[in-house]
């Protein structure tokens, strides 16, 4: 059993220590001194109390996008749409919270929250079902309807929502201070962390531990296989991204309750496209997004800084992420070349 | 030592190891130049691995290659192909969506960056003239039948120059003639001198026809060579399985209620292509009877079974088991007691890279014991679960553990037929159960058939092989063009009438 974890540690670290080799290749070639970047990219994102809690804020929407991903592909649905769904979840997040705005705060959240989930989980269960009934590609089909989410929100956002206060960042209106998602003790980390750490977990126990994820396992590894044990194959595939587009509307909420306060641009900000990098880097094992996602907060995190003590263009950070997702996906083929990363297999 | 050129390929000392399991034990294999060699062995006896340590995909633990009197250390299998090696392996490796000329010319190693197609054209029409199998160049791979692609790739190799050629099972997908011809021709040219030839095969007709030696591995173990025309199959069989074989005849009871178990009304069922595979076909099984689907294949069985299994969905018609109406759901299933074995089951029943354990549970995984608290699954039951139904079909493992792709291919088979015929079976569905399986496998898999009859379920069988129908069905009928054209009792039919119905007339 050792030997079978050792693989999936080994690897992806190799890739990873690889891409930040050829990241600082990049770095030197755009003129700065590559240690010295590596060193505040540390100090901006795991340095101090205060960066980690940058970094933190920033891993929580990511956990949840990329399970948005993560959760299909062990279906054997490969779904970009997580930015949609952040979106789609965000702006119904806000509607809610601006319709109830009077409530009681814990009845504004969870209702933000439910709206959201359902929202969101509707938005990507669309696409599976187009998928197993019509036959459109899921892959395609969640691309184009993150553009019509970012479109409907503008639409609302530039029209009937539009809170005339906002100018150069047309939002709708505020939900009200008292009904934002607050922090986590006395950190300055909000509860959204939380959040995204326990959908992680609950979703790692569902896929890794009842019969529901073992079915799912059956389907995505082999379909044939799966109608031969007579399971409900659209049935699984429909649930599996109801609760995948659960979690990306999740993270548009939390976005609009804990950070903004209302729905606007800053919705699509792409962490539904980093999702999908973090998801793979998992190998979409819903616990190990957690510290991939956390690697990548700390990536963003640090972004500022670079730009700030290195002069380096506010992009690079996406050229890092980039370069680590290429070697990721070219690592993949080293899976079993290595007799002595096996040999410590174990034989019960 | 050996004389350095008598040998095309020598493999000596062979040792390899997965994990607590022992693969091949000392194995040494001397093949001649310019004969034919026939490795047996059981399922599971290492044939497989062994000629994987040759061509570089496994690394022997220990051991020898020598080819041509030279020794080498093959890596990899490019490696083993610049040294003249070629295999054809069990399952095809040919693109299906491209043509015959596009799959020959990339399997080529080292491609120019721009291919000229119309050069490239004219010479392999050139070099195929001179090799024994002739193709249309343009017809694409997926529309050509089974015994055309593995004469293929046969070509593939023959046109990569290979020297040595190394066959896995290269017979268990083809029909008897279609296997004569493909060994036939290969045997012919070995006698020109241009080829060594290796072949795994379970069929001792082929051995005794075509071979010139024989090599037999049990369980690991070389047992010996000897050359063809001073052994019987008898003495072959004794050296696979280690003792004397003794064929078990079939006890079949004499069945007694006439229940109507399965029926089939007017089923209707496309393939692929939306083309009518099985056509108005209708059925019925009774409780206590095996009935037998006899045909050449492509003739809508494989639309038939996937429409019984689940895997395809009908077009019109109705399945009834139990006099209820059937859908292929899991509670249909489990409230009709109804179970299939289909044929490739690594293809149709398995998830390949799954443990043993999890892929012998998927009939019921979400049921006790194999669930904790209502909502949890219990691995440990499902380790502990394997275990015992490993040791109990005898299934050649390191452990429960291992994904069920490592398994021999009949061994897959085994595990499949234990996963499917474990609970009470009242409806099974069989379909060529026997390829690629070893003759005491192949007696124990019907043995097990004719109980599950016995004991009252509704069998039935589709199969290539007519013996095995013959020999198995209470009721046999003819499978043609989409529809049953023929039905008979095994006692009184005449082959003659059966080969006609087959060919469709
Ligand atoms: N990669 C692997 N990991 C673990 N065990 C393996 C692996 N490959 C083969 N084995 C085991 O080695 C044994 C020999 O397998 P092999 O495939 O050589 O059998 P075979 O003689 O070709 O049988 P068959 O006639 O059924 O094809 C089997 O018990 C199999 O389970
Ligand atoms: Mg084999």
């Amino acid at each position: 059993m050792m030997g079978r974890l050792f693989e999936p540690i080994v690897i992806p670290f190799a890739a990873l220590l690889v891409a930040l080799l050829l990241f600082g290749i990049f770095i030197t070639a755009a003129g700065a001194d590559a240690l010295g970047v590596f060193e505040s990219m540390y100090r901006g994102a795991f340095g101090t109390w205060f960066s980690w809690q940058n970094t933190l804020v920033r891993a929580a929407p990511l956990m949840l996008t990329a399970l948005c991903t993560a959760l299909p592909a062990r279906i054997g649905l490969i779904i970009i749409g997580g930015e949609g769904a952040v979106v789609v979840g965000g702006m119904t997040a806000a509607l809610t919270g601006i319709v109830l705005t009077h409530a009681s705060p814990i009845i504004v959240l969870t209702a933000m929250a439910f709206m959201g989930m359902t929202t969101g989980g509707l938005w990507i269960a669309a696409i599976s079902a187009l998928r197993h009934y019509r036959g459109v590609n899921e892959t395609i089909s969640s691309l184009l309807l993150n553009y019509i989410a970012i479109a409907i929100m503008n639409f609302l956002v530039f029209g009937p929502l539009r809170d005339p206060e906002t100018l150069n960042k047309p939002s709708t209106y505020h939900i009200g201070e008292a009904n934002m998602l607050t922090e986590m003790g006395s950190t300055s980390i909000h509860w959204g962390f939380g959040l995204g750490v326990i959908a992680c977990v609950a979703l790692w126990v569902l896929m890794r531990h009842t019969p529901f994820g073992f079915a799912v396992d059956i389907t995505g590894g082999n379909m044939r296989a799966a109608k031969l044990s007579g399971l409900p194959v659209a049935r699984l595939m429909i649930i599996t991204s109801l609760l995948a587009g659960a979690a990306a509307g999740l993270a548009g909420m939390i976005e609009v309750a804990a950070v903004h306060g209302r729905a606007n641009s800053s919705l699509n900000a792409n962490y539904g496209y980093e999702g999908i990098l973090v998801a793979f880097i998992a190998r979409h094992n819903p616990l190990a997004i957690i510290p991939v996602a956390i690697l990548f907060g700390g990536i963003r995190a640090s972004s500022g800084l670079l730009q700030r003590d290195h002069d380096l263009p506010d992009a690079s950070s996406l050229v890092l992420q980039g370069i680590i997702f290429i070697v990721i996906l070219a690592s993949e083929t080293l899976y079993g070349r290595f007799s002595w990363l096996r040999a410590k297999e174990k034989t019960v | 030592m050996t004389i350095p050129d008598k040998y095309a390929l020598e493999a000596l000392h062979i040792n390899k190891r997965f994990g607590a399991l022992i693969a091949l034990n000392d194995v040494s294999l001397h093949l001649e130049k310019s004969t034919f060699h026939a490795l047996l062995g059981e399922n599971g006896a290492g044939k497989s691995t062994l000629v994987k340590c040759i061509m570089g995909y496994y690394a022997p633990d220990s051991g020898e290659l020598m080819i041509e009197g030279k020794q080498h250390d093959i890596s990899n299998p490019r490696h083993a192909h610049q040294l003249g090696l070629g295999m054809v392996y069990q399952h095809f490796t040919l693109i299906p969506n491209m043509t015959v000329m596009e799959n020959l010319v990339l399997s080529r190693p080292h491609l120019p960056i721009k291919i000229d197609w119309r050069a490239e054209r004219k010479s392999l029409q050139e070099r195929i003239a001179q090799l024994p199998f002739q193709f249309q160049l343009d017809i694409p791979v997926s529309r050509m039948a089974a015994g055309e692609k593995q004469k293929l790739e046969i070509t593939k190799q023959l046109l990569l120059n290979s020297k040595i050629l190394i066959l896995d099972e290269p017979t268990s997908v083809l029909t008897p003639v279609e296997a004569d011809e493909v060994l036939g021709k290969l045997h012919a040219l070995t006698q020109e001198g241009a080829l060594s030839v290796l072949i795994i095969t379970h069929k001792f007709r082929e051995v005794m026809t075509f071979a010139d030696e024989v090599t037999v591995l049990r369980k690991g173990n070389c047992v010996g060579t000897a050359t063809v025309k001073n052994v019987d199959t008898q003495q072959l069989a004794k050296m696979m399985v280690g003792t004397e074989f003794v064929k078990k005849t079939l006890h079949r009871q004499p069945s007694l209620a006439q229940e109507a178990r399965l029926e089939i009304h007017n089923l209707k069922v496309n393939d692929d292509t939306q083309a009518q595979a099985v056509n108005n076909l209708s059925l019925t099984v009774h409780s206590g009877e095996i009935v037998g689907i006899a045909g050449v294949s492509g003739n809508g069985q494989r639309e038939l079974v996937e429409a019984l299994s689940g895997q395809r969905c009908t077009s019109g018609g109705e399945i009834r088991a139990h006099k209820q109406p059937y859908q292929g759901r899991r509670e249909d299933m489990r409230k009709s007691h109804f179970y299939c074995l289909p044929e490739e089951p690594l293809r149709n029943a398995c998830v390949p890279a799954m443990s043993i354990a999890e892929n012998m549970v998927f009939r019921n995984f979400d049921h006790l014991p194999f669930t904790r608290y209502r909502w949890l699954l219990d691995r440990r039951a499902m380790l502990h679960h394997a275990r015992e139904l490993i040791s109990q079909y005898k299934i050649r493992t390191p452990g429960p553990h291992v994904p069920i792709a490592t398994l021999s291919g009949g061994n897959v088979q085994r595990a499949v037929l234990a996963r499917e015929l474990e609970n009470e079976v009242d409806i099974l569905v069989v379909a060529n159960p026997c390829f690629g399986l070893d003759f005491s496998a192949v007696a124990e898999i019907h043995d097990k058939i004719m109980q599950v009859r016995n004991r009252g379920g509704a069998v039935l069988l589709v199969s290539e092989d007519l013996d095995e129908i013959l020999e198995l069905s209470d009721r046999l009928m003819v499978m043609s063009g989409g529809k049953l054209v023929y039905e008979t009792i095994p006692a009184q039919a005449d082959l003659a009438t059966i080969g006609r119905y087959m060919a469709g007339q």
